[in-house]
């Protein structure tokens, strides 16, 4: 116990007497331990910043895409919609998928009070959140119940808000949809625009959507797809599975199932990840290399003072580990000094800009990254204290104290 | 039992021409606890390295050394070391303070490699030592601050700091004038005696040699006693061109501390003015020449 709380307490004083050296030795390592520290959280955060937005856009892993549309040979046209609807039930239910679907992009004559406007609805099951970590700001999103309301719900974006009058959604906002068939619509949930100047956006239950959906809008937007969030494990085999069941079932359509989530890019996530590592880890041992180089120096010029210490009873084996705990020490507190460093700096990173839109859940710094850099950084310390230290101990004694 | 004890120890080193250089030959030498002793001898004759193997800091090639009776070649490299730091206090001519630490910094240095009481209040017990050698109000001053008599009594305090049984004194008073090394001496005789240390030191000065209860001559890597008076003055080399060929044989026994001190029977040195003799001591041990050192083997 006292060995080694003396051998630390030798090796801060140590690097107390030589601050001026240890700190010109340490600035290379504290930039790299920044760098590593910065460059990892980064990627952290990017890539976290990225799933939400990716879960957001595409499903969380794994999400299945399916879709039929008509091939136009023979004279295919497209299935009416409660066919789609049929069929898409039958493969929720034949493959007990826990959560599913439908989408259905519609767009839609709305009455703000500065006119009619064209808004682009997204017909979404009530599942369609949790698949795609969507959370309103304020209000909230659909619910069983909205399936009968005689007023769909709507879920809106800011933009709609406030062509609406910036009225809140507590109020219970209402709005017209519909050309000659209208329906009076009730805003129970928003949402953050996605980017600035966002047009008017609104989410609704693909079975209210019909009220003003028309074979001519579906014509221009396409037939209706299904969303089913599936075990990663199984998703291979029930793309197969599924686009053979889909087209078996609709005729004159071409199935196609397909998995849209952002882990099936993973790959390319893995690339950059041995890219950025690579960079720091080249980083790290520049730094550590400028450590050794001093610390060799400093071990010859330090001769004596070991064998003073041998004198005072220190074994080779506490000079040894005194050696190299001051190089761990030195570089523990430049990996405290580089993490510091990236972690006020990376708070500092508008994310938003970075990424182009907004970011809902702003990623803290994320902890391995400091638990990488300050690793890093004991680990350097200890590799580039190991030759100084076997120098160190190779000195006689003797000849030390008469240096 | 005593406290040391050497037999017929050796100690030779390889030449790059392969050759052995004997540095020392058949050196008996016992110390009891709490007894001063001092050698003698010229640049060269080897005092250093019997020192540093009195103090752990080197082995013998032949011969046996043993401390509290156990043969120190039994011990490992790791026990040694220990041994080094609770028995032994080194003083060394040049001080080897470490630089760039103050006077508590250097005297709370050794206590790093001590347990228990010592490492933990190792602040207090630096400072109360820097206290008993009169340095209570430079604490904190570094040693290029300090005159040569502070840093050798900061070095005194730091070799006396962990109580040693043994305190080996490589030319103390080498670096300084003969008034300060008179005070740096008084105090390092009183300062060992208040802890009953066995104060064995090397040195070219008669005075320095003179306050020991037995003196030794170290000449061509040969150990004998001899006897010089408190009376004694002057180099060693002065002595040796005044009379001749060597020192007057001693007992390498009897003084005021030593074992023998007030023994009627020993036999009495002689002192400065004894025109016959004058502090001059023959080696007992006889001449073995006078081939010449490729070196300081000291």
């Amino acid at each position: 116990m006292t060995g080694v709380v003396g051998a630390v307490l030798e090796a801060w004083d140590e690097l107390r007497v030589h601050k001026v050296r240890v700190l010109l030795a340490l600035v290379g390592v504290a930039v790299a331990v920044c760098a590593i520290t910065a460059i990892s959280a980064a990627g952290e955060m990017l890539r976290q910043v990225s799933a939400e937005q990716n879960d957001r856009w595409n499903g969380r892993a794994a999400t299945l895409q399916v879709s039929a549309w008509p091939t136009g040979e023979g004279g295919s046209v497209m299935p009416a919609p409660e066919e789609y609807e049929r069929v898409f039930d039958e493969v929720v239910e034949r493959y007990d998928v826990s959560y599913s679907s439908m989408l259905r992009n519609a767009p839609a004559p709305v009455r703000f009070p500065d006119g009619t406007r064209e808004v682009y609805t997204t017909g979404v099951d009530v599942d369609w959140a949790t698949m795609h970590r969507f959370e309103v700001a304020s209000g909230r999103w659909f619910v069983d119940g909205d399936e009968d309301r005689l007023a769909p719900a709507l879920v809106v974006n800011e933009a709609f808000l406030d062509a609406l009058g910036g009225v809140p959604v507590a109020e219970h906002p209402t709005v017209t949809i519909g050309g000659d068939n209208p329906v009076v619509a009730t805003v129970v949930g928003a949402f953050p625009n996605d980017w600035p100047d966002a047009e008017p956006q609104a989410y609704v239950l693909v079975s209210a959507q019909s009220a003003w959906v028309t074979p001519e809008s579906l014509e221009m937007t396409g037939p209706p797809t299904l969303e089913l969030w599936v075990p990663d494990a199984l998703a291979e085999d029930l793309v197969a599975a599924i686009q053979r069941d889909v087209a078996g079932a609709l005729s004159g359509v071409e199935a196609n199932v397909y998995r849209s989530d952002a882990a099936s890019y993973s790959v390319v996530d893995g690339a950059i990840r041995w890219v950025v590592l690579g960079v720091s880890v080249i980083a790290l041992l520049l730094g550590g290399l400028g450590l050794v180089n001093i610390a060799l120096v400093t071990v010859r010029y330090r001769i004596r003072e070991i064998g003073i210490r041998r004198s005072f009873g220190a074994s080779s084996g506490r000079i040894f580990f005194s050696v190299m705990m001051e190089s761990v020490v030195a570089t523990t507190v430049a990996g405290v000094l580089g993490v510091t460093v990236a972690v006020v700096a990376l708070h500092n990173v508008p994310l938003d800009a970075l990424m182009g839109s907004a970011v809902q859940d702003a990623p803290g710094f994320p902890f391995s990254a400091a638990v990488t850099g300050m690793l890093a950084a004991v680990g350097i310390g200890a590799l580039a204290g190991l030759l100084p230290a076997l120098v160190a101990v190779r000195v006689k004694v003797i000849d030390a104290i008469r240096y | 039992m005593s406290l040391l004890e050497l037999s017929g120890v050796a100690r030779s080193v390889l030449l790059p021409d392969d050759r052995e250089l004997e540095i020392l030959r058949g050196i008996d030498l016992t110390v009891a606890a709490g007894e001063h002793v001092s050698i003698v001898g010229r640049s060269g004759t080897g005092k250093s390295t019997l020192l540093n193997i009195l103090g752990l800091l080197d082995t013998p090639t032949a011969g046996e050394y043993l401390l509290d009776g156990v043969p120190i070649g039994r011990l490992s490299g790791r026990a040694r070391a220990r041994r080094r730091g609770t028995d032994f206090g080194f003083v060394f001519q040049q001080f080897n303070l470490l630089q760039g630490r103050t006077a508590l910094e250097n005297v709370v240095a050794p206590l790093l490699y001590a347990r228990g009481r010592q490492f933990w209040q190792r602040r207090t017990l630096a400072a109360e030592m820097l206290e008993r050698v009169g340095l209570g109000d430079r604490l904190d001053t570094r040693p290029e601050k300090l005159s040569g008599g502070e840093q050798q009594r900061v070095a005194i305090a730091r070799a006396l700091v962990r109580v040693p049984r043994v305190i080996l004194a490589d030319e103390p008073t080498g670096a300084l004038d003969v008034d300060t090394g008179s005070e740096v001496m008084d105090l390092l005789d009183t300062i060992a005696r208040e802890n009953g240390s066995a104060l064995i030191a090397i040195t070219h000065d008669l005075a320095v040699a003179s306050r020991a209860a037995r003196q030794f001559r170290l000449a061509d890597g040969v150990l004998a006693p001899i006897a010089i008076s408190a009376r004694s003055a002057g180099s060693l080399a002065a002595l040796e061109a005044t009379s001749g060929d060597g020192l007057m044989p001693g007992t390498g026994g009897a003084g005021p501390y030593g074992p023998g001190a007030h023994d009627d029977t020993a036999p009495h040195a002689l002192e400065a003015g004894d025109d016959q003799a004058e502090h001059v001591a023959r080696p007992l041990v006889a001449s073995h020449g006078s081939s010449p050192r490729t070196g300081d083997a000291a």
